[in-house]
């Protein structure tokens, strides 16, 4: 396990990169706002260019990573913050796997840019949107889209104190029962993924009366082959026999904020092939 | 001073029973719709209580309807049994202050609160006197639960209606509740049969318009509870178990119901008897307090299996198996019963709709001497 210096002074040194992504991960830091005294009592913040146009060069103690590589810049840019940082967290769906824009991984890029921008000759772009995790090493995932602020909370006071975060990767499902929301997939019939998504989220969307729609990714994906952890298969099956969605439409259900991660991506392939079928 | 003998109150009285239960300082919990389900929640005038209203529940599917009926009690339950209110989702223990000298401990425990408990349902109770068993039997009690379940005034209302998800008949959990409550009703036409359980539940009916039950009505309700009994539709075959459920660990039943399992942990979760927990330590980003919190666990999810470096149960069947042992067979060397009360609840709220008494079947209804045969070819 990587670790941060002990506490001491000076304070670890943080910095917080951005990549392709919308911001709203980065923003999760500043909405702590009640304990945003005590992190920069903690921590120094020397580089967040969303926070403060102050920057301070590497190396620094602790690097948070909001987005994806989608560009040949990233490539490298990634890399330097790697090797200028002692722990390195990734913030988010799009750094953890992709993001909604890895929807591209699946598209001809060139239709894509002439479908969005005016002068589609001036954008430079790679093919795919990746997760840092497949240029470099991360050693900790903050999952969600956007991520939760008091999972970030807990691990930065982890961190802190030195010992290794505890990330929870068990099924949206069981923050439902802990906080007595009614189970949204049996009572109401939706096509919820609370039961293959990770948790961590705190279950917000079921307690809204509304399916999980997966941005915290797949659950307990830490398992072997075979082990059919998490079961997208099963769910995906029920979905279509029982609550009359169509191949195309459980196809959606699994690419969508994390369709790029492992097992949603398998899932839904495996619908694709049966809706061109 | 228990079943046998009863008094009847008008159903239009029951707004009295309320009262009383108010007058005496309990809150009263009792079932309310809300968010297409039935939910404890407290109750304050009758309109809270789902009056009218049915369920209709089948495997990973549950339903309300409205009816005509003016029962009050209709529903049969949702997806709480009374496990909350004794073993709560979210504990607090604990919490820890660091101070000049070393460190300080401060304890959450707060004094019971008197909670009436309107509506629970036989297997509910049953499932309660197991998880007593559980947290207070034996000289480590668990003094959360105790204090919580010190507090709790049981009212039960028997069943009259079974759902096609029912087999309390065969685990003997019910459909009439004979121990553990302090008040049962049996609601019938217009009229609650009411019998008493304890001196508190004694106490609470001498402040009611009660009339003595006639031997008709008695005659009525054993009736109904009867035909309720009869028209369950599902059931376990308990003769061979535990024992035969040890012999089939290699059963190809468990690589199919492995392949359904979401590991999803809700069967765990409803369940009345799981009492899996885990204990979160959440410090402050300055290291001078933490709090320590006792939160609902399930042997489904993966730190479950994981021990020192390894995960002991890496497979949903691995998970599914340990369960569904542990549920029909284990807990009779552990605790001396069943770990099943038959109320249902994990084949409603199974989202992929497991039905663990069609797997318990498949799994005894295996040919002995094929299974014999397959263990000695492997041990070969």
């Amino acid at each position: 396990m990587r670790r941060m210096p002990e506490r001491q002074s000076p304070r670890p040194k943080l910095g917080v990169f951005k990549f392709a992504s919308c911001d709203g991960c980065q923003l999760s830091i500043l909405n702590l706002e009640d304990d945003l005294l005590a992190l920069g009592q903690a921590l120094e913040i020397s580089y967040f260019p969303e926070a403060s146009s102050h920057m301070d060069a590497g190396p620094y103690d602790l690097a948070l990573v909001e987005g994806s590589i989608t560009r040949e810049e990233d490539v490298h840019r990634i890399r330097a913050v790697r090797e200028q940082a002692t722990v390195l967290v990734t913030i988010g769906a799009c750094a953890t796997a992709g993001g909604i824009q890895a929807l591209r991984n699946w598209a001809d890029i060139e239709s894509y840019k002439r479908l969005v921008y005016p002068s589609p000759e001036w954008i430079r772009t790679l093919e795919t949107s990746t997760p840092i995790s497949d240029h470099v090493k991360v050693d900790y995932e903050l999952r969600g889209c956007p991520i939760d602020k008091d999972q970030l909370l807990r691990v930065l006071t982890d961190l802190l104190a030195g010992v290794r975060p505890r990330l929870a990767r068990d099924s949206v499902c069981l923050e439902c029962k802990r906080r007595g929301t009614v189970c949204v997939l049996v009572a109401k019939g939706v096509p919820c993924l609370g039961p293959v998504t990770s948790g961590g989220c705190g279950a917000i969307c079921p307690s809204m009366g509304r399916d999980c729609y997966g941005c915290f990714g797949p659950a307990d994906a830490r398992e072997k082959a075979g082990s059919h952890v998490p079961n997208t298969a099963s769910l995906a099956k029920h979905f279509h026999e029982h609550l009359g969605l169509i191949p195309a439409e459980i196809l959606r259900r699994f690419r969508g904020i994390n369709g790029n991660a492992p097992s949603f991506q398998g899932e839904s392939g495996a619908w694709e092939r049966r809706a061109d079928a | 001073m228990s079943s046998g003998d009863g008094s009847t109150l008008p159903s239009a009285e029951l707004p009295r029973l309320l009262d009383v239960l108010g007058a005496k300082g309990y809150r009263i919990i009792g079932p309310t719709v809300r968010d297409g389900a039935v939910v404890w929640e407290t109750i304050r005038r009758m309109a809270d209580l789902p009056i009218g209203w049915r369920d209709q529940q089948e495997p990973g599917r549950y339903r309300l309807e409205r009816t005509d009926s003016r029962d009050i009690f209709g529903v049969v339950h949702g997806p709480q049994s009374v496990k909350p209110f004794t073993f709560a989702p979210r504990e607090p223990l604990i919490r820890i202050e660091r101070t000049s000298g070393g460190w300080s401990v401060h304890s959450h425990l707060q004094p019971a609160e008197p909670i009436a408990l309107l509506g629970a349902r036989p297997c509910d109770l049953a499932g309660l006197a197991i998880q007593d068993q559980i947290f207070l039997r034996g000289p480590y009690q668990d003094t959360a639960y105790a204090v919580r379940r010190k507090g709790l005034f049981l009212i039960v209302v028997n069943c009259t209606r079974a759902l096609p998800t029912c087999f309390c008949r065969s685990m003997e959990t019910g459909p009439r509740a004979t121990r553990g409550f302090d008040l049962a009703l049996t609601e019938l036409d217009e009229v609650m049969l009411i019998e008493v359980g304890s001196e508190a539940g004694q106490a609470i009916l001498a402040e009611l318009p009660v009339a003595p039950a006639s031997e008709a009505l008695l005659a009525e309700a054993s009736a109904r509870i009867d035909a309720c009994a009869r028209s369950q539709i599902r059931s376990v075959e308990r003769a061979k178990l535990p024992q035969v459920l040890y012999e089939v660990h290699d059963h190809p039943r468990w690589d199919e119901v492995g392949a359904r399992c979401l590991a999803c942990t809700n069967c765990t979760m409803v369940c009345p008897t799981c009492f899996c927990h885990t204990i979160d330590e959440a410090p402050d980003l300055t290291g001078q307090r933490t709090e320590r919190t006792r939160l609902w666990d399930s042997c489904f999810t993966h730190e479950h299996g994981y021990i020192h470096g390894k995960n002991i149960r890496p497979t949903i069947k691995d998970r599914y198996r340990m369960w569904l042992t542990h549920k029909f067979a284990a807990w009779h060397d552990q605790f001396g019963t069943s770990g099943c009360v038959g109320c249902g609840r994990c084949l409603t709220w199974c989202p992929v709709g497991i039905d663990v008494t069609e797997e318990v079947a498949a799994l005894l209804a295996s040919d002995s001497r094929k299974q014999q045969k397959t263990v000695s070819q492997r041990h070969e």
